[in-house]
């Protein structure tokens, strides 16, 4: 199947004008063959509309979808394949199995459809739940499954049916946290094992990270951003990008020498990550555990670090500490003896120190890395 | 029970209006001649007549009456609305106003009826015509049990039938009947039991003539009326389809049982 991949045959390509209702999406993207494409972004952000675009259930306004030479949807010449026959498969948060076929059946159900022999379907579906572990189970009715092992059975099923390109919406948002685990891990390996082109859709950045290697973020109907996901996650260019990487953000006008005034008028020092140009839009990122607090600003000044006034909101619990939210979207991660140490009280002013080597400034405008 | 104890009082006299008149009917019986009569030529005539019919209608109505019901399923709500109401019409309607609007639809002289007749086409009071009437007070059991089924079904299942690359026939034939099954075979059993008793369309649309068109309700009431046999025939006649009656409920409840509902 790699072989085929390469020819890039499979390739998903998206641009496309869609409405439903009062809602626009206009958005371009391209899901490599072979590879997984992750869609980022926040509720209400089009996820679904663009699921239904490439799924077929919702013919574009203006634009296109293409897998490789072949045309899915084109607005102009008013082609619209049915979904049956756009070799496009979608695993949901929800498995939908058959309840009245037993998960082999299941399984078996879209090489059926295709054509083939009852005993070539029964052979295809019990490689493929032997592939998710199920080997054992084919005889299961859905109820009669857990819900980890449905959702495993759904995998099995979406790919027995040889989609040209799989289309994952939240797939793993429904299963608790240790089986959502198992069930990444073993998706992103038969993924990869099956050189599958795939578009995965969530708001869960280990999802992104554990089967993508490239991402658009979508907000309001647009790709706001893209790229790999890694540059993506480091620079990221909106608050909801930011938060999904665990990133304090500020946006504000680059001075030149790796300043930073931000839009509230705040001084922020850090290393330019690209070549900005004074006077230009920019955008500052730093990770909450670089972070340090005091309690009071007793006014001295450390070499290459900043100071920023916060005020404490509240705090939850973090990997080995506490998270210190503060008010305006800023957080640090203290150590619980730091933490006790400080005795904060909500409302509290405080003053962060921000170490200039933990920052990265990068330009606001990532358009230039968006259209990859 | 849960609620006020005196309901039960209510409850007791509801059962005893639908058990006591069959315990009646049974206790009149005069058994000695039971045996003639439901061996009879006539009874047998009927009750064959009565079985090949309404299985006749039953089949109309699973051909007609599932697409009809997935038509209502799935069109928007305001437009199910008006076609559920239509659709049960025949269930308050008499059947003897069945009948008649039958007769004016197809009789030699009716609205469609008139043309069939112009190229030789008869329908009324022929064994076609028990089966016509038949299927139009029947059809509303089988379209609202299966409806009712397809709605709650929903299309998510046809979805995801669709991305596995099935075609539409393929998803109907093996995922959207299949879970409507149980349904589907209420439906048909209601249907089949409701067909068997008909008596008032069939008696205006397609008469009373025996070994044509007299089902067992119409020899049951030819024979109460004292068309020949008397009483005692009407009464084990009645006993007759009772049994067939409850055979056919029996059935549907051990099936539902095998299948595990």
């Amino acid at each position: 199947m790699s072989a085929s991949a390469e020819d890039s045959d499979s390739s998903l390509v998206v641009d496309v004008l869609a409405r439903r209702g009062a809602f626009a999406l206009e958005v371009a993207l391209q899901a490599a063959a072979g590879h997984v494409l992750a869609v980022l972004g926040p509720n209400g952000a089009g996820k679904s509309t663009l699921l239904d675009i490439v799924v077929g259930r919702l013919r574009p306004e203006r634009g296109g979808v293409h897998i490789g030479v072949r045309v899915l949807s084109d607005a102009r010449s008013g082609i619209h394949i049915e979904p049956e026959h756009r070799r496009v498969g979608l695993l949901n948060q929800a498995p939908s199995l058959f309840p009245h076929l037993t998960a082999l059946e299941n399984v078996a159900f879209g090489p059926r459809a295709a054509g083939a022999s009852r005993h070539d379907a029964r052979a295809d579906a019990t490689r493929l739940l032997a592939a998710v572990g199920l080997l054992g189970y084919e005889d299961r009715r859905p109820a009669r499954l857990s819900g980890g092992q449905q959702q495993r059975v759904a995998l099995a099923r979406a790919l027995a049916a040889r989609p040209d390109v799989l289309l994952l919406d939240e797939p793993f948002s429904a299963l608790d946290v240790t089986t959502a685990g198992d069930m990444r891990m073993l998706t992103a390996e038969t993924l990869r094992d099956s050189a599958t082109t795939a578009v995965i859709v969530t708001h869960d950045v280990v999802d992104a990270l554990s089967l993508a290697d490239d991402c658009v973020v979508l907000d309001a109907g647009r790709v706001v951003d893209g790229g790999r996901i890694d540059r993506v996650l480091g620079m990221p260019r909106s608050p909801f990008v930011a938060a999904l990487a665990g990133m304090n953000f500020l946006a504000g006008t680059f001075l030149g020498g790796g300043l930073l005034r931000t839009d509230d008028g705040r001084m922020l020092r850090g290393r330019e990550s690209e070549p900005l140009r004074a006077g230009e839009r920019a955008f500052a990122a730093f990770a909450p555990s670089s972070v340090g607090i005091a309690r009071d600003n007793d006014g001295s000044r450390v070499e290459g670090e900043s100071r920023l006034d916060a005020v404490v909101d509240q705090w939850e619990r973090s990997v080995g500490g506490v998270h210190v939210r503060l008010v305006g979207a800023l957080g640090a991660d203290l150590k619980p003896a730091e933490f006790a140490a400080l005795g904060l009280r909500r409302g509290e002013p405080v003053v962060l120190h921000v170490p200039a080597t933990a920052v990265s400034v990068y330009s606001a405008d990532g358009d230039a890395s968006a259209t990859r | 029970m849960s609620g006020p104890r005196w309901l039960i009082a209510p409850a007791v006299v509801g059962l005893a209006l639908i058990v006591l008149p069959l315990v009646a009917l049974i206790a009149k019986l005069d058994w000695t001649s039971v045996p003639a009569a439901i061996v009879s030529p006539e009874a047998v005539s009927a009750l064959s007549l009565s079985l090949v019919t309404a299985a006749a209608a039953t089949v109309v109505c699973i051909v007609l009456g599932v697409p009809l019901a997935l038509l209502i399923a799935r069109t928007t709500s305001r437009a199910a609305g008006v076609l559920r109401a239509v659709v049960t019409l025949p269930l308050v309607l008499p059947p003897l106003v069945g009948g008649i609007a039958l007769l004016f639809l197809l009789g030699r002289t009716g609205l469609v009826g008139a043309s069939l007749d112009a190229v030789g086409i008869r329908i009324p009071f022929t064994t076609g015509a028990v089966v016509i009437a038949q299927s139009f007070v029947a059809m509303p059991f089988l379209v609202i049990a299966v409806e009712g089924a397809f709605r709650t079904a929903g299309v998510r299942y046809e979805q995801v039938a669709a991305t596995l690359g099935a075609s539409r026939w393929t998803t109907f034939r093996r995922v959207t009947l299949p879970l409507v099954g149980p349904s589907l075979v209420a439906g048909i059993v209601l249907c089949f039991a409701r067909a068997l008793g008909e008596f008032g369309a069939t008696a205006l649309f397609a008469g009373n003539q025996q070994g044509v068109t007299r089902t067992m309700p119409l020899a049951i009431y030819t024979s109460f009326n004292g068309g020949g046999v008397g009483q005692d025939t009407a009464i084990a006649l009645s006993l007759l389809l009772v049994v067939v009656a409850v055979l056919v409920l029996l059935a549907m409840r051990s099936w539902r049982e095998d299948v595990g509902l």
